[in-house]
């Protein structure tokens, strides 16, 4: 097969190029710094295609359309940072529980508040875990080169899809911004999931009964199947419930739709991870720069490796323990005061010595912050 | 000269600043282009400005390497233009010692070195084109006929490329005339530095 040619593009290309092979029929947003881009392309590509896009008063409001899109059965994206995505926790919470599928790109800034706009920050990965109330599952990707923007965002509407359930791509600044030269993949290569629809006739359809996924077929709206969507908790048929006996379970399905495929979803990239004395466990942008501090300190005989977290949430448990096994020490790089670094720590169980690098000025983190900073802790 | 098989060049940093408007983000895209596309190198290229629409402090950095690139922004900068005193004074802090460096000779007025490359860039853009706009083009130019970092024959069918239909003559007479500054900036002055005294050994 030929080799498709290489280009150079942005963060926040890949990701619009990513959302459109995947099959993303429809877009509403706010344009907000960094990710003005992704609407801006969007706004473009997308009624090119005879597809609707949106640009509408406000997050609240983007994300509403988005999830009233996919319900009548569209593969909606919104893309977002801070300010707005705080705007947007309220729907998300919406779409958690009315399992809904969606993609919400949030390209992380500065915070809080509207903070530093043009400024790289990894602010807001606690917030995507838990930024909308009540307990819920959330899955978050986390990019940290070009091509991975591409792959993520492809993952993300897949996973969507497949789980019926918002997932959220968690970008920063940098990775958004910066051009990589990279070749995609044609778009007949690209693997793309639609969600499963009932077979069974109208009159006998009960939306939320699953089969042994856990995970229900929606059908979308307009198609003659009908069916109660609300942010109340609900029973097999859609309707409020606050029975304990349909309440637990309601719950259980939530959560074990996506618990189940743990496994499926623990993304990380080990790099020089073999015979590593100290590991670096970074994720987005600063996995970069422990990479590279990684390149530097081999120069100079240091055993150093990094596990690079693609997947932020559910946290990758297990690889995260298998990196953390037998080193004499972790360094978990942030553009934040420690918000992986606890996960890390949280796991970590007394296997070794984890220390927390939270860099919060508006700048990366630089391979020789990395490297001088073990000289210091060593 | 032979493009065709690009020379070894380990992983080069290359900084552009100026001032919001002056066209430096789309040399950055240009050189990142000619020297990723073209010349098959590894290329990144991030983008730093303000708040503010126009003005204020801007720059873009662009990797240039053989290797995949890890790090994607300037630590070590190995080449440096600067066409504003406020892009000079801010951004020449972490250049490599022995840096390329290259700055309007009329913008900048302390430039960060004594062996800064000083060229009258957005002088000439005016005088000889008639259009100051072009200023970034012809340092491009003339930062592609020192330092050898990009070939030419990539960089002007990059920047033929992303240059609006019908300034393409414009363009190129631009790259051509950045270019001549520098051989005769150099040919007088032996004492600048030279593409083969930029060495890996600080």
């Amino acid at each position: 097969m030929a080799r498709p040619r290489a280009r150079l593009l942005q963060g926040n290309e890949a990701i619009s190029l990513g959302a459109l092979a995947a099959g993303c029929n429809f877009f509403a947003g706010y344009p907000i710094t960094p990710a003005s881009e992704i609407t801006e392309i969007m706004s473009r590509e997308l009624p090119a295609l005879g597809h609707p896009f949106i640009q509408m008063e406000d997050e609240i409001a983007s994300l509403g359309a988005c999830i009233g899109a996919s319900l009548a059965g569209k593969k909606a994206m919104t893309a977002t940072s801070g300010p707005g995505f705080s705007l947007m926790q309220e729907n998300l919470g919406y779409a958690a529980i009315a399992e809904v599928p969606l993609v919400l790109v949030n390209v992380m800034r500065g915070g809080p508040s509207t903070g530093l706009p043009t400024n790289v920050a990894q602010g807001d990965v606690q917030q995507a875990r838990w930024g909308t109330h009540g307990d819920h599952p959330a899955i978050v990707l986390c990019p940290a080169t070009v091509g991975q923007c591409f792959e993520l965002t492809v993952m993300a509407f897949n996973w969507a899809e497949r789980f019926r359930t918002p997932v959220i791509l968690l970008g920063d600044e940098v990775v958004a911004h910066m051009r990589e030269k990279v070749a995609l993949p044609a778009p007949e290569e690209v693997e793309v999931i639609e969600r499963r629809q009932p077979t069974v006739p109208p009159d006998w359809y009960v939306p939320y009964k699953t089969d042994g996924s856990l995970i229900p077929r929606l059908a979308s709206l307009g198609q003659g199947y009908r069916y109660h969507v609300t942010g109340l908790v609900h029973d097999e048929r859609g309707f409020p419930t606050r029975r304990p006996d349909e309440v637990e379970p309601f719950y259980a399905r939530l959560f074990g739709k996506i618990s189940r495929h743990f496994s499926d979803l623990e993304l990380v990239r080990a790099f020089e991870l073999d015979d590593a004395e100290v590991v670096f466990i970074a994720y987005g942008c600063t996995a970069r720069a422990a990479q590279a501090a990684v390149r530097i300190g081999r120069e100079k005989g240091l055993k150093l490796g990094m596990l690079q977290l693609l997947s932020l949430w559910p946290f990758p448990r297990r690889p995260v323990e298998e990196a953390l096994t037998g080193r004499r020490m972790a360094l978990v790089p942030e553009l934040n005061m420690g918000q992986i670094s606890r996960e890390v720590k949280r796991v970590n169980n007394g296997r070794t010595q984890v220390l927390r690098h939270g860099k919060m000025d508006g700048n990366m983190i630089t391979p020789d912050e990395l490297l001088n900073r073990l000289r210091e802790v060593k | 000269m032979n493009q065709k098989e690009s020379p070894s060049l380990g992983r080069v940093e290359v900084r552009l600043a100026g001032s919001g408007g002056q066209g430096l983000l789309l040399a950055g895209l240009v050189l990142a282009e000619a020297a990723g596309l073209h010349d098959g190198r590894e290329v990144a290229m991030v983008q730093s400005y303000g708040p503010e629409a126009r003005g204020g402090a801007s720059k873009a950095e662009v990797i240039i390497s053989d290797a995949a690139i890890d790090y994607p922004l300037c630590s070590r900068v190995d080449l440096f233009l600067a066409l504003t005193q406020e892009a000079a004074d801010a951004y020449s802090w972490d250049l490599k010692p022995g840096a390329w460096t290259l700055v309007d000779s009329d913008l900048v007025k302390h430039p960060p070195t004594s062996r800064a490359l000083r060229l009258p860039f957005t002088a000439v853009a005016r005088e000889k084109l008639k259009k100051p706009m072009v200023a970034n083009v012809v340092a491009l130019g003339a930062l592609a006929e020192v330092t050898g970092v990009v070939s030419r024959r990539g960089l002007e069918k990059a920047l033929l490329a992303r240059v609006p239909p019908g300034t393409e003559p414009l363009n190129k007479k631009a790259l051509s005339l950045g270019a001549r500054m520098a051989r005769e900036y150099l040919g007088q002055d032996a004492s600048q530095p030279q593409p083969e005294a930029h060495s890996e050994d600080i």
